[in-house]
């Protein structure tokens, strides 16, 4: 009986996380200076991954958990690459 | 729909308190990403939806294709060592960044 109503609690928790990617995107895109945007850009894939996964439990396939791995590590990648060049000026001396 | 037809109603319950509690965590991070004046103060928000948001979530998912396909499923696990390693990185690496610019 409960079990009936876990897609659409699931879905309630997907709309939480949409609202936090388009806060994400805001700051994104207002941010007054780099670090706000590089920062923005963090936030937001962690809250796609988090999406991805919320996804994957209302399709009760474990395939997203892969894609959910694949962003959080190309997530780091660009994060640490981003800051590097705001604090050096080039990525790869 | 029919997937979750097999869950306890407990673990259904349970999937979704931690799946929503989660959500509402990286909400009110992403929030206050928007909301804090200075950029020193924003840096401390979105890790509020990187470790409770995550954590939360994970173990939601964790819970929830444990019970479904009758065996301990924890790929989850590597998600979560990895974000909890990675953020305190980028982030510092970010702090430096800012300090250095300013």
């Amino acid at each position: 009986m409960t079990s009936a109503y876990l897609p659409m609690v699931l879905r309630v928790a997907e709309a939480m996380l949409a609202l936090a990617m388009v806060c994400a995107v805001i700051r994104l895109l207002r941010g007054p200076r780099a670090q706000d945007r590089v920062l923005a850009l963090d936030t937001l894939y962690v809250d796609a991954m988090l999406l991805m996964l919320t996804f994957g439990m209302r399709e009760a396939t474990a395939l997203y958990i892969e894609i959910a791995l694949v962003i959080a590590m190309l997530g780091f990648v660009s994060t640490a690459a981003l800051a590097r060049f705001l604090l050096r000026g080039e990525v790869i001396e | 729909m029919s997937a979750f037809a097999p869950l306890p109603p407990l673990v259904a319950a349970l999937v979704g308190v931690l799946a929503v509690l989660g959500a509402a965590l990286a909400l009110v991070g992403s929030f206050g990403l928007l909301r804090l004046p200075t950029f020193y103060e924003r840096v401390h928000p979105p890790t509020m939806g990187t470790t409770g948001g995550a954590g939360l979530i994970l173990a939601a998912s964790m819970l929830l294709f444990s019970t479904l396909e009758s065996r301990l499923v924890l790929h989850e696990i590597v998600i979560a060592v990895f974000v909890v390693v990675t953020t305190p990185v980028t982030y510092m690496l970010l702090m430096r960044a800012a300090l250095h610019r300013d």
